[in-house]
């Protein structure tokens, strides 16, 4: 059979779950990781990265709002997908998916968003003309009320939210290692250590996502980069990225010391079909490269210009090696049979409904979703306007 | 209380909460099948709807009714417990109406050899031959008859 | 070979019944099936199997299962001497046309039919997000295909890879341990078409049923049983290489 080398069960040949599905947690991984990063000054009161916070909350906005995209497209169904809300299977992880994640959209971050940018809706409603007019009046839910109480208010509330959110965002993408983590049948993905692989990766993304978006928005911008504070942003992706490397690590290490029944099949397919995708992109070019190069900005004293670039390309290479993870993850353990004697390929289209022109596009609208958010939340204060940081409640 | 003084828009977030939890329900009342949760957590329908299909193969039981003299044949030959369609495939449309479906004719040449053609993996027990060798692609019928396949008749 | 025997007399007043209703032309189950009188399972009896295919081509006749995808199987070990963690294992399209000849080349060989096993514990329905796929009263893991929204979560979590997603009807399918002719008092097509013996359709909570005393007086196997999915169906003579 074409692409098959070894005996594979027979309907074990085409694989079940395509790119979309290396997507999906890519996504809501990116989301987690953002609201992380947005709760590091919130919650834990670390105010050198105040300037990304409103940022991170609307990146995790855009790309929450596209995450169930990928997964709709890829149901041979999706007409039914309602059937998740109305008969959830308790025993599915699965079927978790759909109030996780409309808690997270509607509980966690809307209303924190609403809330923190409640007083900025309320002045906009009043100060625009238009249909704009029209959006923020319907956003201020029928409500003027900025005195001074009212918005202590909603900073102690939005407090608790980012507070109960923290949970939350584990939950949004630590199910879905978990749906993985839970097949007893597929070797490659049955482990306790996978939501939690795949939560600190999703943290790394996130933070990564973030920290390049507010350079390259403030670059576009002609605004100066708040160095303090992406240092201190790199230095918590490169904490981060340290307890993600080594959770991976000891899941390998574990793996080959054990050499249980699977090892051999899953050895070889590490050494020949995943060789790229896993040795070289995601350890070597897109964990300890970036690993290497934020360390030299933690030990060496080195100028602005050298660390915006450094922490430019470690950023870069962090999102690749974390989709490659993901890559891995989904489509590896796809490719070898569940009898250890045989592998397949995998065939990805290019534009048929699960290919990779849908990928590309899945990954592209969430960024054209973030600039129609920014255009209309602005995440930074506007110089010539009463909407600068002073007038904000300081939190 | 003065906590609530300046409370008015989270009362009305919660309103919206409150109306979209109500909807959610009052919809899936709606939407959920009836027959769902009879046995478990599947639609209770579902095994009726599936055991309805029409079947293909009719059951040996189901040709033995007719055709008692090959029945007959059969019982004390090698092929005792060979069932019918089993050779013969699907006949339930013949046994529904037998004078116009009439089951194809085979052709023993190709039929014979899926069983007996020798392989190495067969059962060393088992009657199996090297057809070329056998018989070299003369039809298995000229010599053998198949429902008593065993030439000098009667030995079991 | 009694064994098959007295299964003819045990479906013989079933099948009369049913025979009525096979006459009628689409027939509902037999208004005497009670879904609580039943546990099925199936016997493979391996000594018997002689990997003509017949029990892969009737299934697919049967239950119009598509090209390339299989509801049952049959795979072909090769196993030389004691590395029975390594055999050379073949299913050329499932078994469907049966197997060539192979060269003698010593060691053990045999056939191994493969389904669903109907698992009373099974992983495949456990994960399903909707209740789309489940295990009936008269235990028969089931998948109702105008509810199953394709998400394939079943056909990763099979340990034995018996569930493929049709391509006609974008769902998941298996074995349905052909429930539309057991409910009816018939066998399944698979066990109608195999011309051994090699298997049988078992209803273990029939004390009458022939499975009883075979499982008393042979040695007895399911596959994987590891994953404690608690498969109820027996492989007789199962060799210790057959993955």
């Amino acid at each position: 059979m074409p692409g098959v080398e070894g005996f594979m069960y027979p309907n074990e040949v085409e694989l079940q779950w395509s790119v979309l599905i290396v997507l999906y947690p890519f996504l809501t991984g990116l989301v987690a990781g953002a609201f992380i990063l947005a709760s590091l000054e919130r919650v834990f009161q670390v105010e050198a990265v105040k300037p990304t916070y409103r940022l991170a909350l609307l990146t995790a906005l855009a790309f929450l709002l596209v995450a169930p995209l990928p997964l709709q497209l890829h149901l041979g169904h999706p007409e039914r997908s309602y059937e998740m809300y109305l008969t959830p299977h308790r025993s599915s992880a699965m079927a978790m998916f759909g109030f996780v994640y409309l808690w997270y959209l509607m509980g966690v971050l809307l209303l924190e968003i609403w809330l923190d940018y409640r007083r900025d809706i309320v002045l906009l409603s009043q100060s625009t003309t238009g249909w704009k007019r029209l959006i923020y009046r319907l956003m201020t839910l029928g409500s003027n009320n900025i005195t001074k109480h009212a918005l202590e208010l909603d900073d102690r509330l939005g407090w608790v939210i980012t507070l109960i959110g923290i949970p939350s965002a584990f939950l949004l993408h630590g199910y879905v290692g978990f749906i993985f983590g839970s097949v007893k049948a597929n070797p490659w993905w049955s482990s306790p250590l996978m939501p939690v692989v795949f939560i600190f990766s999703a943290i790394v993304s996130g933070i990564a996502v973030v920290m390049l978006l507010y350079m390259l928005l403030s670059w576009a911008r002609k605004e100066t980069i708040d160095m303090r504070c992406v240092d201190t942003v790199a230095r918590y992706l490169f904490y981060t990225f340290i307890i993600d490397f080594s959770l991976e690590m000891l899941d390998l290490i574990h793996r080959i010391y054990e050499a249980d029944e699977s090892f051999r099949s899953l050895d070889f397919m590490v050494h020949t079909k995943l060789y790229m995708s896993h040795i070289v992109v995601q350890i070597i070019l897109g964990t300890v490269t970036p690993i290497a190069l934020l360390a030299l900005t933690q030990v060496l004293n080195l100028g602005e210009m050298a660390r915006k670039r450094i922490y430019a390309l470690a950023g870069c290479l962090t999102l690749v090696g974390i989709f490659a993870m993901r890559w891995n993850v989904v489509i590896g353990g796809q490719l070898f049979s569940k009898s250890f004697l045989g592998y397949t390929t995998y065939k990805m289209g290019l534009a048929t409904r699960e290919g990779l022109f849908v990928a590309i596009a899945l990954t592209i609208l969430p960024l054209l979703i973030l600039w129609v958010l920014t255009k209309l939340l602005p995440p930074w204060p506007e110089k010539d306007s009463d909407l600068s940081p002073d007038a904000a409640p300081a939190h | 209380m003065n906590m609530f003084k300046d409370a008015g828009h989270l009362f009305r977030v919660a309103v919206v909460f409150g109306v979209i939890g109500l909807a959610f329900l009052g919809i899936r009342v709606l939407l959920v099948p009836k027959s769902f949760g009879q046995y478990g957590h599947y639609r209770g329908n579902a095994m009726t709807e599936m055991a309805a299909r029409p079947v293909n193969f009719a059951g040996h039981q189901a040709c033995e009714d007719c055709h008692a003299d090959v029945l007959e044949k059969k019982k004390s030959g090698k092929h005792v417990h060979v069932n019918c369609e089993a050779c013969h495939g699907p006949l339930a449309k013949h046994v529904d109406d037998p004078g116009s479906v009439t089951p194809a004719k085979l052709d023993t040449a190709v039929l014979c050899v899926r069983c007996h053609e020798a392989n190495i993996a067969k059962p060393k027990g088992f009657p199996q031959v090297a057809s070329v060798d056998h018989s070299s692609g003369v039809p298995c019928d000229t010599c053998h008859q198949p429902h008593s396949p065993v030439i000098d008749g009667g030995e079991k | 070979m009694s064994i098959t025997r007295r299964h003819m007399l045990l479906i013989l007043p079933a099948a009369a019944i049913a025979w009525k209703y096979v006459l009628a032309g689409a027939p509902d189950a037999a208004p005497n099936y009670k879904m609580s009188e039943h546990w099925w399972g199936m016997l493979i009896d391996l000594p018997n199997c002689i990997g003509c295919g017949n029990c892969v081509r009737a299934c697919q006749v049967e239950n119009d299962v598509p090209d390339e995808y299989f509801r049952t199987w049959v795979e072909r070990y090769h196993v030389s001497d004691y590395d029975i963690e390594n055999p050379q294992v073949d299913s050329p399209d499932g078994g469907k046309k049966g197997f060539p000849s192979g060269k003698a080349e010593g060691g053990k060989n045999f056939f191994v039919p493969k389904l669903c096993n109907h698992c009373a514990d099974s992983p495949c329905t456990q994960v399903c997000p909707v209740g789309a796929t489940f295990i009936s009263p008269d235990g028969v893991v089931l998948v109702d295909k105008t509810y199953c929204l394709g998400c394939r979560y079943c056909v990763q979590a099979c340990p034995y890879g018996c569930r493929f997603i049709n391509p006609k009807t974008s769902t998941a399918e298996k074995c349905t341990l052909c429930y539309h002719r057991i409910t009816k008092g018939l066998t399944t097509a698979c066990c109608e078409a195999c011309p051994t013996g090699a298997r049988q359709l078992a209803d273990l909570k029939n004390p009458n049923d022939p499975i009883h005393e075979f499982l008393k007086t042979h040695d007895v196997q399911v596959l994987k049983p590891y994953m404690a999915t608690h498969a109820k169906v027996f492989y007789n003579d199962l060799d210790g290489s057959v993955r």
